[in-house]
């Protein structure tokens, strides 16, 4: 009997394969997006810790210093186990070079396959270096090898090749590894100048991360809902749809709770088969996105990320748990009717009763609490997950304020209308929209999340290119070894350049946290360009009489401390806030004092850093010059130009994975509404058949129905742009504040948001196409069938 | 996989080829070769000979604690050319052996970062704070320091014979195709010093071994390891002798009066047999022979001090102390590779 049962309830699916699609690529959806996410995720968190353990910029403590190979190989024969790193950026180049030793460097990680003689030979004379697939590596560096476990922007070579590329002698740092003996000779004895940095708590780095990754599973968990719209949809269409046959099935003898068990079975089976493609799906976008992922993570945070991929149980087997809950979820519902359905209860489809007014208020009134929670949280709510919980409130509470909004100018549109005809279509609307209610939701999510996102990263872009083109403000930086050279540099830049601004910096404690401390004259360079946020009247006449100090918007907000208040600098230097400027990109805190101000509170820091003023024509010319006459550090010289790119190459790699997920986003949505339109189509048979006995041509019915959905988006598209803009808000106001220290001007963006709109549109337009296609070329017959299946 | 596989399969070339490296890198082109015509002249060539592919020098010695019990160490700075004219790379090997316990160590390194070399005038050869040192350009009084996490060792080597030269003035020939090798020893030393132990330092005296090699040649694809031998008796001769395990063995001996004169023997004139195997980390390794050299009178049973001698490094091998008894009773070293 169950076989039979069993064959009857799959027979349904067998009648409907555009239901099984839906049901089964929903379902895909939503565990491919919510996989792909974690997959990325866990990825990038596995990556930390083997970064950490293999290049240990951040967990190794290390030795800094004026250092070259020579100190390297002094630690080496004392018994220090140290491994020498060189890190920097040749002029004129975007990719960072990274010089390593692989006979000391640790052999757990990202040191590449060396196994072959020949490749080992050509790394060591500097004949082959190593970048991920797609780093930009100008010609004049030796043959690339392409590997994936690089993070993207990285040039691995020899450290004596890296000297060689960025016309170095010196290395940066010497990381200790951990098999370091106790009774090693003092560091001071053998290199008086060196000294030993412990790494970082790591605090800021993984808090920023953090905040990185929990973006992403917003975005997961969003994709996942909307998914999940399907899903329902599909779900609750084929109980409605299998009614009259659970009705013989039960008449025949079946009992309820095999047959309930049956359906579990079914449901069980489609988590199976929807959660693995899910996965796959989830790993092909991991793996397209991991790159995007791993760029903006080192290029904005410093974490190095590989760009590989590795299967890991956690994500997939919580891809298959939220496949199970999504689908518990979506069919619960109808399996806990099902369960209490007496044995001969109408079997008719439900599509009228569901236009209950009844929901709609409940629906209505769910969504203003929602939105008030939201408006709650973004004024009283601190931390990061506050600002994710007002965005879920926000986005959650739009959703449901969806339909009776929808339904609300339906009726005054059926009010208003004149003539049956107009009437009616208003009316068919109005009892359509239950139907489609949920695909609609979707379309509102992905929309606003279109918009909001979309609406941050232009805000974002604008204020973040104004601002580097304010803060760097002179056209050539330039640092010297030590302050001999320093001297010898400003005796030969004088005359060449219109000023030469030192510029003099050291880490200090700012209000009790690490932070830097900085020093710059008083110059028209700062005064007209420096991005000022807040400040007292008269700042830079006041900061240049050496009272006071400018402090970051990081700073600002995290102490509370802006313009007129009080700031601790350390070492018992307390000063008055004369402004705040907005600093992006930076966790720390930063203060800054005039030259003299800093020379006098933190004696003994030499004048190495200058920034040039030149004509912007000469700056190649200049650059060349120096560095053929001085012999400059790693990252010694750096011009405007060149660094502003790499600034906003990592801008937008940032927000490539943020757009990528946006348009998937809208691809599930309008597959929600394509999905919902196709069955509604079907079902919505015995309403379409009178109207069409009354005289319409099928050809005027389906230009109506694809009007009716064109509509309905447009109105969609008109809600989700207020909730889009009140998202990007949050995104910037509240997420970014608590991410990241800094507060962005929200910019509209009205073309963006109409194209946005014409898209929703045209998706509309595409979704209904094919419903609208088969209702016009519908054989008269099956209409006229409607009447004989009366029921 | 990484750089340290590659080194080492460069650095034991024999050992390379039983491990399927074979066709790797076979060809000499570039790299001079052992010129039996060249007389060795000293103190150049102690130091390093870039132009040949690969070299050691390699210090082992047969010690004796305060505490009367049986020691061993073992030191080896190995040096590799990737290329003719192209980088070299180092490594180098330490091993400690107490009758119950073997500590190894394993260190690498690129010269042109000064973490690694030889000198000559005075006489130096280290990796990192390993090394092997002279106070003038002379290899008679040393002395040698290295240390791990685990274990180490501080000791003073004066030799009280003659430098000696293996097969025909120094030219070692390692297959019976002719492949050799330049190879002296120094094999008269009187050892002092402090071994530390993870238990604690044991001061320490016995004999020690100095042997410089170096070739361009890997031995022949069939030769699949070899059985080394250094011994001390107490009548004051010294063993060398190593079999090159291959479809034919192919066996060498020097016999070295207490005199220093040294006589080479080929072949058969030389019998060496396993007498008893011990399983060490999951293979069967001959810790236990029958030497024989009829010509001298020799026949004596060696057997390892520590069976467990194992070298654990990334291309892992056997070396350790041994005792000899038998006609000639003595001390000395044992270094067995190739077994799997």
């Amino acid at each position: 009997m169950n076989r039979a049962a069993l064959g009857a309830l799959l027979a349904h699916w067998r009648r409907h394969p555009l239901q099984l699609l839906t049901l089964v690529v929903g379902l895909a959806l939503a565990t491919g997006l919510w996989t792909g996410v974690q997959a990325i995720n866990a990825q990038a968190r596995l990556d930390y810790a083997e970064a950490a353990a293999t290049l240990g910029q951040d967990d190794l403590p290390r030795i800094e210093g004026d250092l070259t190979l020579a100190d390297f190989a002094t630690l080496r024969r004392a018994g220090w186990p140290v491994t020498p790193v060189l890190d920097g950026t040749p002029l004129g180049m975007r990719a960072r070079v990274l010089g390593i030793d692989p006979f000391t460097a640790p052999q757990n990680g990202a040191t590449p396959d060396l196994t072959d003689t020949a490749d080992l030979t050509a790394f060591l004379d500097g004949r082959l270096v190593f970048a991920a697939e797609g780093t930009a590596v100008p010609e004049t560096l030796p043959e690339v090898r392409r590997l994936p476990d690089i993070a993207p922007g990285l040039v691995v070579a020899d450290i004596l090749a890296a000297q060689a590329i960025l016309g170095t002698e010196q290395i940066d740092r010497m990381l200790i590894l951990p098999e370091a003996r106790d009774d090693l000779p003092p560091l001071a004895d053998l290199l008086p100048g060196a000294r030993r940095v412990e790494p970082e708590a790591g605090g800021e780095i993984g808090r920023l991360t953090d905040s990185f990754h929990l973006n992403l599973t917003a975005f997961g968990l969003l994709a996942f809902a909307v998914g999940l719209f399907i899903v329902h949809a599909a779900i609750g269409l084929a109980f409605e749809q299998r009614r009259p046959l659970f009705r013989t099935l039960r008449a025949l003898g079946l009992p309820a709770s095999r047959l309930t068990l049956l359906l579990a079975a079914e449901l069980v089976a489609f988590t199976l088969i929807g959660g693995a493609l899910g996965i796959v799906l989830g790993y092909g976008m991991a793996a397209l996105l991991l790159p995007n992922v791993a760029a903006t993570l080192s290029g904005l945070y410093g974490a190095s990320v590989a760009g590989g991929l590795t299967l890991a149980p956690t994500w997939w087997l919580s891809g298959f748990a939220m496949a199970g809950i999504g689908l518990a979820v979506a069919g619960g519902q109808s399996l806990w009717q099902l369960a209490r359905l007496p044995v001969l209860a109408p079997a008719m489809p439900r599509a009228w009763a569901r236009a209950r007014l009844g929901t709609l208020y409940r629906q209505g009134v769910g969504g203003l609490v929602l939105l008030a929670a939201a408006v709650l949280v973004a004024v009283f709510g601190t931390g990061l997950v506050a600002g994710f919980v007002c965005l879920g409130a926000l986005l959650l509470g739009a959703a449901l304020l969806l339909p009776p909004i929808l339904s609300a100018v339906l009726a005054l549109g059926a009010r208003r209308a004149k003539g049956a005809l107009t009437q009616w279509l208003w009316a068919d609307t109005q009892q359509q929209l239950p139907g489609l209610s949920l695909a609609l939701m979707a379309l509102l999510l992905a929309l606003a999340a279109n918009v909001g996102v979309g609406t941050m990263v232009g805000s974002f872009r604008a204020t973040f290119t104004g601002w580097l083109d304010q803060r760097l403000a002179a056209e050539l930086y330039v640092r010297a070894t030590d302050e001999a050279q320093a001297t010898e540099l400003r005796a030969f830049l004088d005359g060449r350049v219109d000023a030469i601004l030192p510029i003099v910096g050291t880490e200090t404690s700012l209000e009790g946290a690490p932070g830097d401390l900085y020093g710059q004259p008083d110059h028209s360079t700062f005064r007209e360009n420096w991005p000022l946020l807040d400040s007292v009247p008269e700042v830079w006449d006041r900061l240049a009489t050496g009272e006071g100090a400018l402090i970051n918007e990081q700073l600002a907000r995290r102490t509370g401390n802006w313009s007129g208040a009080e700031v601790d600098l350390g070492a018992g230097e307390r000063r008055e806030v004369l402004g705040v400027y907005s600093d992006y990109g930076n966790p720390r805190g930063q203060a800054i004092l005039t030259l003299d101000a800093f020379h006098a509170a933190v004696p003994d820091v030499p004048e190495t850093r200058f920034a040039l003023r030149v004509a912007p024509a000469e700056v190649p010319a200049l650059a060349e010059a120096i560095s053929a006459r001085f012999d400059l550090p790693a990252e010694g010289l750096v011009d405007q130009a060149s660094l502003k790119g790499f600034s906003l190459d990592i801008f937008e790699q940032t927000f490539a994975v943020t757009a990528a997920l946006n348009v998937l986003t809208l691809l599930v949505a309008g597959f929600a509404l394509w999905a919902s339109l196709t069955t509604l189509g079907t079902m919505r048979l015995p309403q379409v058949a009178p109207v069409w006995a009354l005289g319409l041509t099928r050809r005027g019915l389906a230009l109506a129905d694809l009007a009716r959905a064109l509509i309905l988006a447009a109105f969609t598209a008109v809600l989700a742009i207020p909730t889009g803009v009140a998202l990007a808000w949050v995104l910037l106001a509240v997420v970014n504040v608590q991410a990241f220290g800094w507060r962005l001007p929200l910019l509209a963006d009205p073309g963006g948001w109409a194209v946005l709109s014409l898209w929703a549109v045209v998706a509309a337009a595409l979704a209904a196409a094919l419903p609208v296609w088969r209702l016009w070329r519908m054989p008269p017959a099956q209409l006229v069938q409607v009447f004989a299946h009366e029921r | 996989m990484n750089a340290r596989i590659l080194l080492l399969a460069l650095f034991l070339p024999v050992a390379a080829l039983a491990q399927g490296f074979a066709g790797l890198g076979q060809e000499t082109e570039g790299f001079t070769l052992p010129d039996p015509d060249r007389d060795l002249t000293f103190p150049v060539d102690h130091g390093a000979h870039p132009d040949f592919r690969t070299e050691w020098w390699y210090v082992t010695a047969a010690l004796t604690g305060a505490d009367g019990r049986d020691y061993g160490v073992q030191w080896t700075l190995f040096r590799s050319s990737l290329a003719p004219g192209g980088p070299q790379v180092w490594m180098a090997h330490l091993g400690v052996t107490t009758p119950d316990a073997h500590v190894s160590g394993e260190r690498l390194g690129h010269d042109e970062t000064g973490q690694a070399g030889v000198s000559v005038a005075p006489f130096e050869a280290w990796l990192d704070d390993w090394h092997l040192v002279s106070d003038d350009d002379g290899i008679g009084d040393l002395r040698l320091e290295a240390r791990t996490a685990e274990a180490g060792y501080e000791l003073t080597l004066r030799a009280e014979g003659p430098i000696v030269l293996h097969g025909e003035n120094g030219y070692s020939v390692k297959s019976a195709s002719g492949q050799a090798s330049r190879y002296y020893s120094q094999p008269f030393y009187t050892v002092t010093g402090t071994l530390h132990l993870p238990s604690g330092p044991v001061e320490v005296t016995g004999q020690g071994w100095l042997d410089r090699e170096w070739s361009s040649q890997f031995l022949e694809a069939d030769q699949a390891g070899w059985d080394w031998f250094s011994l001390h008796f107490e009548d004051g001769a010294r063993l060398m002798a190593f079999v090159l395990r291959g479809d034919e063995p192919f066996r060498y001996a020097s016999w070295i009066a207490p005199d220093g004169t040294t006589t080479p023997y080929y072949g058969n004139a030389l019998s060496a047999e396993p007498m008893g195997v011990a399983e060490v980390e999951g293979r069967d390794v001959p810790v236990r022979w029958r030497l024989r050299l009829p010509q001298r009178g020799l026949d004596v049973t060696v057997a390892a001090v520590n069976a467990q001698s194992w070298q654990d490094t990334l291309f892992p091998y056997w070396e350790g102390p041994v005792r000899a008894e038998g006609s000639h009773p003595g001390r000395g070293y044992l270094e067995m590779t190739g077994y799997e």
